[in-house]
């Protein structure tokens, strides 16, 4: 083994030591998985992540006006500024049982996954470094991101970046699962929704047409004929429909949420140009209303992977034995690219059910998370991610 | 002001009064008082582990409020145990403790053993079945008793609903509560009506009570301990909170009836032994329920007078009518 990565690995705690603190970050994500936190109403749990960065002795603890939650860390000589984030918001609706059970090794509850293990490990990392003796010369900037989900469209760390006055040096997203996930490029992506209205003087002596389902059937199938190349990988993900009311009457609206995906430079606009004349022409043959809006988009970017950031994560990521799951994101970690700072987005634990209502992650894999993300950090304040 | 007025304003508080626990720290401190927290289980797999990674976590760890977490169970079928002690608690089977006096099946049965278990100065019980469970649910209860010398036994009570569209709202505690306790207390002990939830099953107490009050084992438990401290010490010895909201399993009926039934008795035979069978008090006419206004708890009294007639056929204009005779 290389000299530099045994240095590397030197730098990574026994996960035996996460093990002893395990109570203060299951008890941060379980009670900060309990405040309900849709996208755009993530106040509540933003108060519980401030009091925390607060009794922690962080500095600079704040909120801005998209409801961002961020503190300092000090280093002891601040030479270098790394960000960390995890979201605030989940796809929870606020009326949902958000009760969290915990078993032996696991546990199970909305949104425990989709982000609360990532905020409780973010609000855990004063206590754990003090506890473990860890003094970094960097600085730590510490952000609960609102906004980030589904129409969100990353609103919280855009306007983070945006207003943050210092620069950042280096950035690390954090995400329940997988543990061995390694992000460091973003997809071209684009989210929209495809409303179809029939209007209320349509003739509805000509159904089936009248029905706003039979329109979406002709949508999707010409979505399904669009060209897609399969290298660089391109992809059109239908995610949801909603439609009509009853069995007697021919739906009066109806919609689609779709997701575009791609490798390539500039395919998700070209897609985006083929879907707005498939909806103009539907609307135009079936005298309906059909109307498309893009509610997220990301650019495709990234750091290489060559880069001394995703070398030194890899090296961490292999010496947790865990298998490497390299793959692009469409998170924050897209904002962070489009802002040209070097970043990554790593997985703590393994879990399932994903935006289930049993999302479930289980307990022993976090300790070699939180090891990994502490030698990662580590690492960076070591100069060993610099280029 | 009346006592119950009185002390509905100086005993009865709000968790968040105590929000500053480092400040309750060393308060603990300065007194030189031990603490425990005690959690009696049957068959509680699913929120065990929960309750104690953030009662650990947050009043052990982060803040050293307790000095133990101890889980004491009846003998659970399921994984309570093995969770419990997973997550850091000191875990004892009931029967083991005291093997003398032999075993017996019971929540009260938990409870008096973890005097004898425990090395707390004050001893704070809480359920394990409680679904929203949050730090408050101990700091609450012990703040009290560190911050108030007289005061030896600290109940919790769960109120303030999320929205509510009027000033006035009525409060209280659950069926079995306003049923069977609230009447009894009103006609036979009508301090006691200040309780809000004598019933509930989270509390704090000192030590020197507990050693020397009676448990009953089965349902009767709270209802007992109520009855021989304010017989001993009066309601000054009593103190309140309000924790919020409560979340847990809502029980049947037919659980409530035998709950009922075992409260019954364990009145009764306090009441036997108080000498008040011979010498029944004058029964009172006043009820004593509870409203609160903004933050301030209120009691509402009702005059119920149960007035009788006598059977009809004594009655001299019946006995007329139908049988033809005065």
């Amino acid at each position: 083994m290389p000299k530099k990565n045994q240095d590397i690995l030197n730098l990574i705690p026994d996960p035996s030591q996460i093990e002893s603190l395990k109570e203060v970050i299951l008890a941060n994500a379980v009670m900060c998985g309990e405040i309900p936190s849709p996208t755009f109403e993530e106040g509540q749990r933003l108060v519980f992540m401030r009091d925390r960065f607060t009794e922690a002795g962080m500095e600079h603890v704040s909120v801005d006006e998209k409801d961002n939650v961020a503190a300092i860390l000090p280093g002891s000589s601040g030479e270098r500024r790394i960000l960390l984030s995890a979201n605030l918001d989940t796809i929870h609706y606020a009326g949902a049982d958000h009760a969290m059970t915990l078993g032996p090794d696991s546990i199970t509850g909305r949104g425990i996954c989709e982000n609360s293990l990532g905020l409780g490990v973010l609000s855990s990392l004063p206590f754990v470094l003090e506890r473990l003796g860890v003094q970094l010369k960097s600085d730590l900037l510490l952000v609960g991101t609102s906004q980030s989900i589904g129409v969100g469209n990353l609103g919280g760390i855009r306007f983070f970046l945006d207003n943050y006055p210092n620069e950042i040096d280096f950035g690390i997203c954090l995400r329940a699962a997988q543990l061995g996930r390694l992000s460091y490029a973003s997809l071209g992506m684009l989210r929209g929704e495809v409303q179809i209205e029939v209007p209320e003087t349509y003739d509805w002596k000509r159904l089936p047409e009248g029905s706003a389902i039979i329109i979406l059937n002709r949508l999707i199938t010409q979505l399904q004929a669009i060209p897609l190349p399969s290298n660089p990988v391109t992809t059109i993900n239908l995610g949801s429909v909603f439609a009509g009311n009853t069995f007697g009457m021919a739906a009066p609206t109806a919609s689609l949420r779709f997701e575009v995906r791609s490798e390539e430079e500039d395919r998700t606009e070209w897609i985006e140009d083929q879907i707005q004349e498939i909806v103009e022409e539907l609307a135009a043959e079936n005298e309906v209303k059909v109307s498309l809006k893009v509610v997220a988009r990301r650019n495709r970017g990234g750091i290489s992977f060559s880069h001394p950031l995703v070398k030194t994560t890899r090296t961490v990521i292999e010496s947790l034995g865990v298998r490497q799951i390299i793959a692009p994101s469409t998170g924050e970690l897209c904002a962070l690219i489009d802002k040209e700072i070097p970043a990554v987005t790593v997985g703590l634990t393994q879990g399932e059910h994903l935006h289930d209502r049993n999302e479930t992650i289980k307990i022993s894999p976090i300790y070699q998370g939180v090891a990994q993300l502490i030698g990662l950090l580590r690492a960076i304040d070591g100069g060993f991610c610099d280029e | 002001m009346s006592k119950i007025e009185k002390w509905l304003e100086t005993n009865t508080f709000h968790y968040s009064e105590f929000w500053d626990i480092l400040a309750l720290v060393r308060e603990k401190e300065k007194k030189g008082l031990t603490l425990s927290l005690c959690i009696p289980t049957l068959n509680e797999e699913k929120t065990i582990g929960k309750e104690i990674v953030i009662f650990r976590s947050e009043l052990m760890e982060r803040y050293p409020l307790f000095d133990e977490i101890a889980v004491i169970d009846s003998g659970s079928t399921d994984q309570t145990r093995e969770v419990a002690k997973s997550f850091g608690a000191d875990v004892y089977l009931a029967s083991d403790i005291l093997p003398e006096e032999g075993d017996k099946r019971g929540k009260g049965e938990n409870l008096w053993k973890a005097i004898h278990q425990l090395r707390g100065d004050i001893i704070c019980y809480v359920d394990a079945d409680i679904k929203n469970i949050h730090p408050r649910f101990a700091y609450g209860l012990i703040a009290p008793l560190i911050y108030n010398d007289t005061i030896q036994y600290v109940k919790a009570f769960y109120d303030r609903p999320l929205a509510f569209s009027q000033g006035i709202r009525p409060s209280g505690g659950g069926r079995v509560t306003e049923i069977l306790v609230r009447p009894l207390f009103s006609l036979f002990f009508p301090e006691l009506t200040a309780l809000i939830q004598p019933l509930s099953g989270e509390y704090a107490v000192r030590r020197e009570v507990l050693e020397k009050v009676p448990f009953p084992i089965g349902y009767g438990v709270e209802t007992s301990h109520i009855l021989d401290v304010y017989n001993e010490y009066g309601l000054d010895a009593f103190g309140q909170t309000d924790l919020d909201q409560r979340v847990h399993r809502n029980q049947t009926t037919l659980a409530l009836g035998k709950m009922s039934f075992g409260i019954l008795q364990t009145f009764l035979r306090r009441m036997h032994a108080f000498g008040m069978f011979d010498k029944l008090p004058e029964l009172e006419t006043v009820y004593r329920q509870f409203q609160v206004q903004e933050s301030r708890y209120e009691q509402v009294t009702f005059d119920i007078v149960e007035e009788e007639r006598r059977p009809m056929i004594e009655v001299p204009a019946y006995r007329e009518k139908f049988y033809g005779k005065k």
